[in-house]
């Protein structure tokens, strides 16, 4: 017998060599408050919430094909739940984040009934209108403050070292659940399903993968991550109000992050994040041309390299940090055996 | 009477609207592209009504003459450097793309304007009304908004219907590919048609600007409504569009009646409660939105 025999790898030596860079950069991140640099944490908790955001957009729109530009209604949904469940309902703040979550999903699927209706450019503006319906109608409800919003009332008995501790560890943990969520999702079964409908719905539908379903499941995996984020920066702001919380800038940022980075890989989000972070501190004294050079940058690549920064380098060195699929190395028997 | 006056208010106020989703609803017929800028050129049109109306000291409506034409060749570049080159891609660049160019503009008029509102003053037609009697007056200019949506409407329709370049819009709309196998420029068709879009939202504009205050950031809302109105009459379908515009027009004006906060959220609850019992909108040609 001379079959060739064959292996299936799901890692990749940049896979290892990123699980020891990884592991390196947690214990440094652990270790941060050590420093009690109250700053830098509160940067750090920023960071991550932008991660998780990017993340969650890049599910979608990346892997789903569904372009929201709404995503601030989760945000904005999770950050006065956060409120709502700490102030008014006596729920532990930092517990109240994850159920923050869990409220942005109970918003989240009444709104996917309306949006899925809409397919591409349509289901974009659609996820915008009902943002902003979401918007008007907690800047008309005197409970929680009309347009002047409200303040996180239930942190303040804590020592505020305490709180800035607590939200950073917590802030950590939500930023690695989420990377690890959306790996182990698009390595699992459904995740190749996902995939396949990104590539083509009816070839996918005809294999069996449920279109409507895995959808629906990247939507509200991403609601629950954008409303827990939306707790998240809240817990770090304390002060919240609609025209800030349900602006249509955090999705701007989403968006320039995932393009610029790279959409469609799970290291282009992180890539986008840095860079925009560097792109922000040079860039803080010049105002609007900022987002303007953001949004030029993110024009050109879609237009250019629509791989992204991370694309690029992927392309180039052949390099995969969190190896989505699935890779088949064929070797002689010979050479099998010689191993 | 004052309920009556404000639904005629709302009326007119949809002849506005739809000036705006004219244009989106074209775009989005011709090439099934959604041009997420398409209110934040409005505003740029506007702006640019400002200044050529201070530089050159005419009337914001003679500016019209000279923005329009402007805007038109800024939809034709547009279309043939930047979107046309997304051709082929799937729908998820160009609609990026445009968002990208909605926050482009938007900082845009930020930094060379501030964030001061700005009003055209066409000295005096604005403010001029026309009594009805029985107490109800309507505003001339909001009159004659309305009039010239019907009349862009109308021409419209008879380019679509009747010509040679909109039996070309009408062939890429059923089918690219094949229009282009007959011998269409595709490229050059999606131009024209993003130069009339651009147009007639330019026309928007500054119509939006002579009836009220706008600052850099009223793009945005503008979109919306257009959408809504598109949406509310059903695709494809010009007239529809109007009705869809009034209806929403009526929905803000009788919402703000009720309590001045609640005109635009009125508003886009009408246009969920459509979308909810009549997907396809009032007088929909497609039985299916997307």
């Amino acid at each position: 017998m001379t079959a060739a025999t064959s292996t299936v790898e799901r890692t990749t030596r940049a896979s290892r060599v990123g699980a020891v860079f990884g592991a390196l950069l947690l214990a440094g991140l652990l270790a941060l408050p050590l420093t009690r640099e109250a700053g830098l944490m509160r940067m750090v908790v920023e960071l991550i919430a932008l991660l998780v955001l990017a993340q969650m957009w890049n599910l979608l729109a990346g892997y789903a094909g569904l372009v929201s530009i709404g995503q601030q209604a989760y945000l904005g949904l999770g950050g006065y739940a956060l409120i709502v469940l700490a102030d008014d309902l006596g729920v532990n703040p930092f517990l109240a984040v994850p159920l923050a979550g869990v409220a942005a999903v109970a918003f989240a699927l009444p709104t996917a009934a309306l949006v899925f209706r809409f397919h591409g450019g349509y289901f974009a503006v659609g996820t915008w209108a009902v943002a902003e319906v979401y918007r008007l109608l907690i800047a008309n409800m005197s409970v929680l403050g009309r347009g002047t919003g409200r303040t996180l009332k239930a942190v303040f008995p804590l020592a505020r070292e305490t709180r800035e501790v607590v939200t950073y560890f917590l802030a950590l943990a939500v930023g690695l659940a989420a990377i690890a969520v959306v790996y182990l999702y698009l390595r699992s079964r459904r995740g190749v399903g996902l995939m396949a409908v990104r590539d083509s719905e009816p070839a996918s539908e005809s294999l069996g993968v449920d279109v409507f379903r895995t959808k629906l499941l990247v939507y509200l995996i991403a609601a629950f991550g954008t409303g827990m984020t939306g707790a998240l920066i809240y817990l770090n702001l304390l002060r919240i109000s609609p025209d800030a919380a349900f602006s249509i800038n955090w999705t701007a940022y989403t968006i320039f992050i995932v393009v610029i980075g790279g959409l469609g890989t799970l290291e282009g989000p992180i890539v986008g994040t840095v860079v925009f972070f560097l792109l922000r501190e040079v860039l803080a004294d010049y105002g609007a041309w900022y987002m303007i050079l953001l949004g030029v940058l993110a024009v050109v690549t879609m237009m250019r390299y629509p791989q992204g920064l991370w694309g690029l380098c992927a392309e180039r060195w052949d390099v995969h940090v969190f190896p989505v699929g699935r890779r088949v190395r064929v070797s002689e028997p010979d050479e099998a055996a010689s191993r | 009477m004052a309920w009556l006056d404000t639904v005629v208010q709302g009326v007119l106020l949809g002849g506005l609207y739809a000036l705006f989703a004219t244009g989106l609803s074209l775009i989005f017929g011709v090439m099934r592209l959604v041009n997420l800028a398409h209110g934040d050129f409005s505003i740029l049109a506007a702006f640019l009504a400002v200044v050529t109306a201070r530089a050159l000291e005419l009337n914001p409506l003679l500016a019209l003459v000279l923005v329009v034409p402007v805007m038109a060749v800024v939809g034709y570049a547009l279309q043939r450097l930047v979107l046309n080159r997304l051709l082929g891609r799937g729908i998820l660049p160009a609609v990026l793309v445009t968002f990208g160019f909605s926050v482009i503009i938007q900082n845009g008029l930020l930094q060379t304007f501030s964030a001061d509102s700005q009003r055209l003053n066409p000295g005096g037609i604005e403010t001029a009304s026309l009594a009805l009697g029985g107490g109800l007056a309507v505003g001339w200019f909001s009159l004659l908004t309305f009039a010239l949506a019907v009349v862009l409407l109308a021409a419209l329709q008879l380019l679509i219907g009747h010509s040679a370049i909109g039996r070309a819009f009408r062939a890429a709309s059923d089918d690219g590919e094949t229009a282009e196998l007959m011998g269409i420029d595709n490229h050059r068709l999606y131009g024209l048609a993003m130069a009339l879009s651009l147009a007639i939202v330019a026309i928007a504009g500054i119509v939006l600007g002579i009836r009220t205050t706008f600052t850099f950031a009223s793009g945005p809302d503008r979109l919306l409504f257009a959408f809504e109105a598109v949406i509310i009459g059903g695709l494809g379908s010009l007239w529809g569009t109007l009705v869809g515009g009034v209806i929403l027009g009526v929905a803000q004006t009788v919402g703000a009646k009720l309590s001045p906060g609640l005109g635009v959220l009125t508003g886009h609850l009408v246009f969920l409660a459509v979308l909810l019992l009549r997907p396809s909108g009032l007088f929909s040609k497609s039985r299916r939105v997307d």
